[in-house]
């Protein structure tokens, strides 16, 4: 791998077909992409345009049909068994039955480690989401964007290099989205962590991302990869430079072209 | 962090009102079965009653009479509520626990082997849904068995289980307790397969990220959504154990059990004794319903389950 070291992930001509009793269908189509680490990127598409399908193929959930997937130097795989990632779904998926901690609890106990060692990583990654206070809590005592913050903090007890995020704030009010997306942004810049976050929201993307691979349905293809210069520094002010007016308006040309209305 | 409230359960208006509004209903249908019951004992005893005063010659009965004489017959057609209720007492209180009159003593030897056979039962009902869920081989073959195996008449099997088990030495307790096994193990089977299989793909998704063992997603994904299930299906499970049990009891002589005082009431024409064996029969059920009903809410409590 040499010089690639720095990549986090790497696809190559990458395809998933599916095969459905209407014919194949074809959720991903020779997609080609490098993530480097430490860089945050998004996933942004029309719904059937296999980012989501993209980021179950990054994480092992979904096996490609053809190409190579590398994962933090391994397959896809031995990078899910080596639990090089966190994963974040659309939905918070706390076990209800599981207290806040004992759900972020719940990966340490697979993983096996110490009763010290657990304890230590609910309180710290608890506190990084601000939700100390809130362990002996059950998920239905709390609000939808807590228990996605709650969410996080499992995935990020794993410590993994990489976090996959699939739509975690789709759910959620924008006022909400907004707020969790400035934390999100603060996260990343303290823990250094490679993030992958689906959305289909332009602003949501731009805010957060250094890169924006803009995604195309039928076949679900990359469209367009969009650098952004934007300052890893950011708050929610910087949605009303021309820079950021700039780079919407890009993402939204990429969509409109990659998008046919019929 | 701000971006919500802590939602609290909500605080009942009133405890009494709440209590009032619970009980008044098993009132209200216990009062209304009781008083269908004291007219069905009118109505169905007349006819024998009337008998007894045509051949005593006597014909200057009122209706009065013969409404309170239907009611005092010593093998009624049906015996009266206040009647069962004498005989309870009389086969409860009154009677040493030793004695073999004692309805308690009785009631004692179907409950044990009700709850030998139901805990087998859940056991086995749980192993096999296990089984079940882990393998489609088990699946496909064992599924049209299990539910072969429910449509048998149980009367027709128990005193097969019982000779059967009788000639390889097994007496007493054990085969009445695999009838009920054979019963219980049903709903709970039926159950558990629909409680182990609960859990949404967005919860077994998250386990396939930790890369978790089978083992690891059975006890800490599958098991407990299974719970709610399993409580559901032991409720039915643990009062077709009873019915088990009783009918385990029917071809064994009539030694001991209600079964046994149902079938040696029958012999005899000794109604009031049936009845008072039904009706201790049904409120052992209910009551072991009502066990079960409590350790679900313990469950639910520690699950944070509300409601």
């Amino acid at each position: 791998m040499g010089d690639n070291i720095t990549n986090v992930i790497e696809a190559k001509d990458l395809s998933l077909t599916f095969k459905t009793n209407d014919g194949p269908v074809h959720a991903l189509s020779d997609i080609n992409l490098d993530v480097g680490e430490g860089e945050f990127v998004s996933f942004i598409g029309p719904s059937g345009c296999g980012k989501t399908t993209l980021l179950r193929v990054i994480a092992d959930l979904e096996t490609p049909t053809a190409g190579d997937i590398m994962v933090d130097g391994l397959s896809a795989r031995e990078a899910r068994l080596a639990r090089a990632y966190g994963y974040v779904f659309q939905a918070a998926a706390l076990y209800p039955w599981r207290t806040i901690a004992r759900n972020v609890e719940l990966p340490l106990e697979v993983m096996g480690l110490d009763k010290a060692e657990r304890q230590a990583r609910i309180k710290k990654n608890l506190e990084l989401v601000d939700l100390a206070g809130f362990e002996g809590k059950f998920p239905w005592q709390l609000s939808g964007g807590m228990q996605q913050r709650a969410s996080i903090a499992r995935a990020l007890a794993v410590d993994p290099d990489i976090l996959l995020m699939d739509e975690p704030f789709g759910a959620l009010d924008e006022i909400v989205r907004d707020h969790l997306n400035e934390q999100l942004l603060k996260l990343w810049n303290k823990t250094k962590k490679t993030v992958v976050f689906v959305t289909h929201s332009i602003p949501e993307a731009v805010f957060l991302s250094t890169r924006i691979v803009v995604m195309s349905p039928r076949p679900g293809r990359i469209h367009d990869i969009i650098d952004s210069d934007l300052p890893r520094d950011r708050t929610l002010d910087i949605r009303e430079t021309p820079e950021f007016l700039e780079l919407s308006h890009r993402v939204r040309e990429g969509l409109r072209e990659g998008h046919s209305y019929d | 962090m701000t971006d919500g409230l802590v939602v609290t359960s909500p605080v009942p208006s009133s405890r009494l009102k709440d209590g009032y509004s619970r009980t008044m209903p098993v009132v209200v249908v216990t009062a209304v079965i009781i008083a269908v019951w004291y007219l069905a004992t009118i109505f169905l005893n007349t006819p024998f009653q009337k008998d007894i005063y045509l051949r005593g010659n006597n014909t200057s009965w009122t209706t009065s009479q013969l409404i309170s004489d239907t009611m005092s017959q010593k093998r009624p057609v049906l015996p009266a509520p206040h009647q069962v209720i004498a005989e309870i007492y009389k086969t409860t209180v009154l009677k040493k626990i030793t004695s073999k009159r004692s309805l308690i003593y009785h009631s004692w030897v179907t409950l044990s082997s009700t709850l030998v056979g139901f805990l087998i039962g859940s056991v086995l009902g749980i192993l096999l849904a296990v089984g079940i869920v882990h393998s489609r081989t088990l699946d496909k073959s064992l599924m049209p068995w299990i539910i072969s195996s429910q449509t048998i008449p149980i009367l027709a099997v128990a005193p097969m289980i019982i000779v059967v088990l009788n000639a390889i030495g097994i007496q007493g307790l054990l085969p009445k307790a695999f009838i009920s096994t054979y019963l219980s193990f049903f709903p709970i089977t039926v159950g558990m397969v629909k409680g182990l299989r609960s859990p949404r793909v967005l919860h077994l998704d998250l386990m396939h990220t930790y890369s978790a063992t089978r083992w690891q997603v059975f006890w800490k994904l599958r098991w407990p959504s299974s719970l709610p299930y399993l409580f559901a299906s032991m409720k039915i499970a643990i009062a077709i154990a009873m019915v088990g049990a009783i009918v385990g009891e029917l071809p064994t002589g009539a030694v001991a059990g209600l079964g046994a005082r149902l079938l040696a009431g029958s012999y005899y024409g000794q109604t009031i004794q049936i009845w008072s064996a039904l009706v201790m029969a049904a409120f052992l059920a209910g009551s072991l319903v009502a066990l079960v009903g409590i350790a679900n809410n313990y469950v639910n409590k520690r699950m944070g389950v509300t409601s």
